[in-house]
């Protein structure tokens, strides 16, 4: 410690001097394309009839929230994305749970599984959601795989794409959960790894069932864990919008499936675009939603893991 | 937890077919002819007279090559200068003692719960205004700093033992020599995980670059892939779509099958982050 002192004390101006001068590129990157556009936003979303070519705006006030709340293609976006978030997190992680529990229990192949379950978090969305597009498509020459196999079940055929909203809700979900599995079967899988083997040993010595030993013992001590994903997932579920891009097309709005984020783009960008303020005070509003979900997910949590 | 074997093997095989089979089926259906796709009533689970058309006319048609070579300039200068920039930052915070040093890195934290998408619509206004639309600075401006890979850095720095700093400062050694010459050959393969998991992030980044582009001669892949699908071979012509959809996927799986173990890890480090 007193080397460092020493050292410090020799060239104290340029010491300062270098540790600003190192992390200065790092500083500007962030202050111009992070906190500026940060505060930037609010003052978007305050300002009334903001015009983007004469960067003018009428005035200061609620005009840009009371306007998206009345514009039905965003309370639409909002029951999309709500709708998405109530089926996608629980399936999804309820879903990885088991599979890592099954993980777990396997010693042959494990692997081989792991490696494949992992593909789709390497994969471009927007390819593959193409494929999942012709999988549940019907044209009029082919009803597609999927009408194929569902017809096996005495199912008559369904357009997932263009027919029917909880049809096209089905895929989108599927999707979703398709993409998202990855991330939580190796967190899941990583968090049952770290499991002292020792609680597993004393139980068997004990002759506790299986069903016992994962409610007493997996389960409290991967409930951080799982906790992490669901507040992570919906956060991710909220935020869903290139999912629904890559299965519908990019105008989500025909398709009545846009989700909030669509319509964020949508307003800022494209053949209903130049709206950065409506922009912003959607964005705000969904990170209003986010954050008070967040919230209760972390009371709930800690309520949770205390009674444990 | 000690279920029946065989159970286990047989939901978990399940889940492979599900994860696995629409790789199956871009694969099939890109080597079949356009009319035997069309032909197929009834899908066929494999291509009676395979076809390597729809390869050729995925680089003819569309400019898909030139997608190609789009996202790897992105991918490379962004990657980049991403490395450069978050090397010197995360020295800075690991080794230089500078005043003020603490709360900056408290405040640079604080931004990694920052979402895209709000700071999105500002930095869409700030590129269009400097006239960056439609061109490689727009895009990959944006993109080079990451709060995360900064933090995950610094603290790999950190485990550096502090003596070979002193010797090296005893030596005489500057720190920009010393952060070359010792620190990142040691901290080798957190900066290669770095590489990568950003390297996945370019290829697949889309949002920003639809914002930014609007000529296809900017296009990234999965603008370029959009593109195709609304208004490429004809809407018709899927087997071309999946030559192009295999095209764009299999370097990414490629680079995960080598990289298996450190992207796993790495993305499982970025999970417990929180």
């Amino acid at each position: 410690m007193s080397s460092r002192k020493q050292l410090s004390g020799v060239n104290n101006v340029m010491t300062q001097v270098r540790g600003w001068l190192y992390l200065l590129p790092a500083l500007l990157f962030l202050i111009a394309f992070m906190v500026y556009p940060l505060i930037d936003v609010f003052v978007y979303s305050y300002q009334e009839g903001f015009n983007s070519a004469s960067q003018t705006s009428f005035g200061i006030g609620l005009y840009n929230y009371k306007y998206i709340l009345r514009d039905p293609y965003f309370l639409k976006a909002v029951k999309n994305t709500f709708i998405l978030v109530i089926i996608t997190v629980p399936v999804s992680t309820g879903l990885s749970l088991l599979i890592s529990l099954g993980l777990s229990s396997i010693q042959k192949l494990k692997n081989m599984f792991q490696t494949i379950f992992f593909l789709p978090y390497v994969t471009n969305t927007l390819a593959v959601g193409l494929v999942f597009m012709i999988l549940f498509r019907k044209t009029p020459y082919t009803d597609g795989l999927v009408n194929l196999l569902i017809g096996k079940f005495g199912i008559s055929p369904i357009d997932f794409i263009d027919g029917p909203y909880w049809a096209k809700m089905l895929v989108l979900s599927i999707y979703v959960i398709w993409i998202v599995m990855p991330f939580k079967i190796l967190i899941l899988t990583s968090a049952l790894a770290s499991v002292p083997e020792v609680y597993y040993q004393s139980a068997k010595i004990d002759g506790t069932s299986s069903w016992r030993v994962f409610w007493r013992i997996t389960l409290p001590m991967i409930s951080p864990m799982i906790f992490y994903l669901v507040i992570t997932g919906f956060i991710g579920a909220f935020k869903a919008y290139s999912d629904a891009v890559a299965i519908f097309g990019v105008n989500l709005n025909a398709a009545d499936m846009n989700t909030i984020v669509g319509y964020v783009y949508d307003m800022l960008y494209g053949d209903g675009g130049g709206y950065p303020s409506y922009a912003s005070a959607a964005a705000i509003v969904l990170f209003a939603i986010v954050l008070t979900i967040t919230v209760i997910n972390l009371i709930v949590s800690r309520k949770a893991t205390d009674n444990t | 937890m000690r279920f029946k074997r065989p159970i286990i093997y047989f939901f978990l095989s399940i889940w492979a077919i599900i994860v696995l089979f629409p790789f199956y089926w871009m694969v099939l259906t890109s080597f079949k002819s356009y009319a035997s796709y069309a032909g197929e009533r009834i899908p066929k689970f494999i291509a009676t007279n395979p076809t390597l058309e729809n390869y050729t006319s995925a680089f003819t048609a569309v400019p898909l090559a030139k997608y190609f070579a789009n996202t790897l300039i992105f991918t490379l200068v962004t990657t980049g200068l991403m490395v450069a920039v978050i090397i010197f930052a995360a020295y800075a915070f690991a080794r230089i003692n500078f005043r003020g040093r603490h709360l900056m890195f408290v405040m640079f934290l604080a931004l990694m719960m920052i979402p895209n998408e709000l700071v999105i619509i500002t930095n869409f206004v700030t590129i269009t205004d400097l006239g960056m639309r439609n061109s490689f600075a727009g895009l990959i401006l944006p993109s080079v700093t990451s709060v995360f890979y900064i933090y995950l850095l610094k603290e790999n720095f950190e485990q550096v033992p502090d003596e070979l700093y002193y010797a090296a400062k005893v030596d005489g050694t500057s720190d920009i020599k010393y952060l070359f010459k010792v620190m990142v050959p040691m901290c080798r393969p957190t900066i290669i995980t770095v590489i990568i998991l950003k390297v996945i992030e370019c290829w697949n980044s889309y949002v920003w670059p639809r914002l930014i582009t609007d000529d296809p001669n900017f296009f990234l892949v999965s603008n370029g892939i959009q593109e195709i699908r609304e208004n490429g071979f004809g809407r018709d012509n899927i087997p071309a779509m999946m030559a192009a959809v295999v095209a764009v996927s299999v370097p990414l799986i490629v680079l995960f099958l080598i990289f298996r173990k450190k992207i796993m890890a790495g993305v499982s480090r970025e999970g417990i982050k929180g």
